[in-house]
């Protein structure tokens, strides 16, 4: 039997990344990730927790101990937010480049200037290129699952691509909810030990990363992007599992809010934007207007077929990012409406940009942008409403 | 180590790097030390693009090519990965060039003598970004051509000296370091055997003359280190809980004028130029001499 406690979402990270049993911790401070590095500390500190404990000097060096812990064999884990995912990027390629299962927890916060602490999902939307498996949680217990079912997803031979879990900064890194913590024997019997892959092992050298010609790149970035294509139904089966054995899951890739007669659907992705298009949806619905809420779970591999079933059906779709790809509009968006590419009749599609460096979305927010995105009658248009003020 | 206790076996045979290069030959003689149950993690630089592209793999060891300015990071991760799978029979060694460890890799290089996990790293400074064709660093002597120093700036009348790694290096409190070249090979390998022994971060700086970014012709290699040595352009020292020695010093000191004249790169020099690099030579030993003889 697990046990419940009132944590964080930071702190509900820290526990999974103890029941996971990780070898090598490597890691720097920022907010409003840091909690979770200090939390491990601590179990590392006290015994609870048998690992390493990397003090690096930044999230580029960061992520590169645990890499090379990685590649000695040894599961590794590290957290970041922002500019430290920014500094991180070239590593981040690396690693997915070199298919080696780590898991990166990010607490999403906005990208200055201007300077801000608080949450968005600029920070990890523009990783999105650099192979990583992307999976965005909506509460703290779903943080503390995603980490675990992240280890299990990265470490199976036919992905073998390490897996980003992204909590909201502040609406969920730092909300104390209830959360259940499992039992270890229990993770222990879902997560099995550390399989690394390749590793520099002196009975068998080999070289990692080695250079590669044009053609024989081609070939390692097909398989690159065949296994993260190919992780969607891994992630849906370690969800399963996980539900079996725990008696909670999250629908793998996307989880549908009352999609099934709606008219109106919301598409968002994480706690902020989720947790307003929730209650929106039920607020419409009230009033009569058929809403629901389509939550992206995975944002890589994107969920195309998925997106496509819950959103044909529809007269509009309304989807909120907390990011922006400049010159175009949000990336999420771009996603979406990608998907329903020859859908016919196709939904009108409104893309809403908006809780950025920690700006709130409010249930009346979401449902007002619901509401005007049903007055859009061309599918043609591309619609963006900025959350703005003069 | 002496000529018989050498093992015959060649763990890095059939590379394509240059005639007469001497970082390969300190990599050769490093493994010579260390045997198979070694592992390199090598960012950018000729050890890596030479010898670690498809399909010329020529070492027998494990290799990693890696983000150029992570090596300290990643060869801290792998001594902490090993150390927790109880594996402790691996050496774990950084092999960066010049430019990896004095530039772009100095943070991580720091970081990782500053975490205390038994590693060694090995600098094979041969004074340029020699494998994208001569480009300035801050290891670059004095006077010397690069590409992207076509003047250089002592020429241009600015403060121009070689970044003291070593020196950065010592003042880590590290356990070891040394600096070496292979022009010595006796003097090299015996500071190999030592890092490999110390529980703990170890430290070589290998000065590796380059035919082809010092402008001098190939066989002159071994000679071009031992002029450099010869004339206080280079030291042989190590360091060792907090003592600075000499473990070489020349009978007789030759002018840096010799060292300079023999090579292309420092073309440029004007007379009185030569006599400032020996006037800065002079003094930089005299510094090194002075920290040697604190007991």
């Amino acid at each position: 039997m697990g046990e419940k406690k009132f944590i964080t979402g930071d702190i509900a990270v820290a526990h999974a990344v103890k029941l996971a049993r990780v070898g090598v911790v490597s890691a720097y401070p920022i907010t409003p990730q840091t909690p979770i590095v200090e939390q491990i500390a601590n179990f590392i500190g006290n015994g609870e927790l048998n690992a390493d404990y990397i003090k690096v000097e930044g999230e580029h060096s960061a992520m590169g101990g645990c890499l090379g812990a990685c590649m000695a064999g040894a599961r590794a884990f590290t957290a970041t937010a922002s500019h430290g995912l920014a500094y991180m990027h070239e590593m981040l390629t690396y690693v997915a480049g070199g298919r080696f299962p780590i898991v990166l927890a990010v607490a999403g916060r906005t990208i200055g200037p201007p300077w801000s602490i608080w949450g968005e999902q600029q920070d990890s939307i523009q990783q999105r290129d650099t192979g990583w498996i992307q999976l965005y949680a909506e509460t703290a217990q779903e943080a503390l699952d995603t980490v675990l079912q992240a280890f299990k997803i990265a470490e199976n031979p036919e992905v073998f691509t390490p897996v980003m879990v992204c909590l909201d900064g502040f609406n969920v890194s730092h909300t104390e909810e209830l959360v259940d913590i499992p039992d270890q024997d229990a993770v222990d019997r879902f997560l099995p030990p550390f399989n690394p892959g390749a590793t520099l092992n002196p009975d068998e050298p080999m070289t990692l990363a080695m250079g590669a010609p044009g053609q024989l790149s081609t070939t390692w970035r097909f398989e690159q992007f065949q296994a993260i294509v190919g992780a969607k139904s891994v992630i849906e089966k370690v969800d399963k599992e996980f539900g079996e054995m725990f008696g909670r899951s999250y629908g793998g890739l996307v989880d549908a809010y009352k999609c099934e007669d709606a008219e109106v659907v919301i598409v968002s992705m994480g706690g902020l934007a989720t947790g307003a298009a929730r209650d929106a949806v039920d607020s419409m619905r009230r009033s009569g207007t058929p809403a629901g809420t389509l939550k992206l779970r995975a944002f890589r591999p994107f969920p195309t077929d998925i997106v496509k079933r819950y959103l044909s059906p529809a007269k509009t779709v309304l989807v909120i990012d907390r990011d922006c790809s400049y010159g175009n509009e949000g990336a999420v968006c771009s996603d979406v409406r990608a998907a329903l590419y020859g859908v016919h009749p196709c939904p009108t599609i409104t893309n809403f940009i908006g809780g950025l460096a920690g700006a709130d979305l409010t249930p009346e927010e979401v449902q007002e942008m619901a509401q005007e995105a049903t007055k859009t009658a061309d599918v043609e248009r591309h619609d963006i409403i900025f959350q703005y003020t003069e | 180590m002496k000529i018989k206790e050498i093992p015959q076996e060649e763990l890095i045979a059939g590379s394509m790097s240059c005639a007469g290069c001497s970082e390969l030959l300190a990599t050769r003689l490093a493994l010579k030390v260390l045997g198979a149950r070694t592992i390199f993690i090598v960012p950018a630089g000729c050890m890596s693009s030479v010898n670690c592209y498809w399909p010329q793999m020529p070492f027998r060891v494990p290799m990693f090519v890696g983000p150029f300015a992570a090596t300290g990071a990643i060869v801290q991760g792998a001594s902490a990965g090993f150390r927790f799978r109880g594996m402790k029979d691996i050496n774990v060694v950084g092999l960066a060039g010049d430019g990896g460890t004095a530039d772009i890799g100095l943070a991580s290089l720091s970081q990782a003598i500053v975490g205390g996990r038994k590693f060694i790293y090995i600098c094979l400074d041969n004074e340029a970004y020699m494998n994208t064709g001569t480009q300035w660093s801050s290891t670059t002597p004095y006077g010397a051509i690069t590409t992207t120093t076509p003047v250089p700036e002592v020429i241009q009348e600015k403060e121009q000296n070689k970044k003291d790694i070593f020196g950065i290096v010592m003042a880590h409190n590290i356990p070891y370091a040394a600096t070496a070249c292979p022009s010595y090979p006796f003097d090299y390998m015996e500071k190999v055997r030592k890092a490999a022994s110390v529980d703990g971060p170890a430290y070589i700086q290998v000065l590796a003359p380059c035919p082809a970014g010092w402008g001098y012709p190939e066989e002159r290699s071994i000679e071009m280190g031992r002029m450099a040595v010869e004339s206080g352009m280079w030291y042989l020292c190590e360091y060792e809980n907090g003592q600075l020695r000499f473990t070489y010093t020349p009978k007789k000191k030759r002018p840096v004028s010799e060292f300079v004249s023999a090579q292309g790169r420092f073309r440029r020099m004007k007379p009185e130029h030569v006599a400032d690099l020996q006037n800065r030579v002079d003094k930089r030993l005299a510094r090194l001499e002075a920290m040697a003889a604190v007991k």
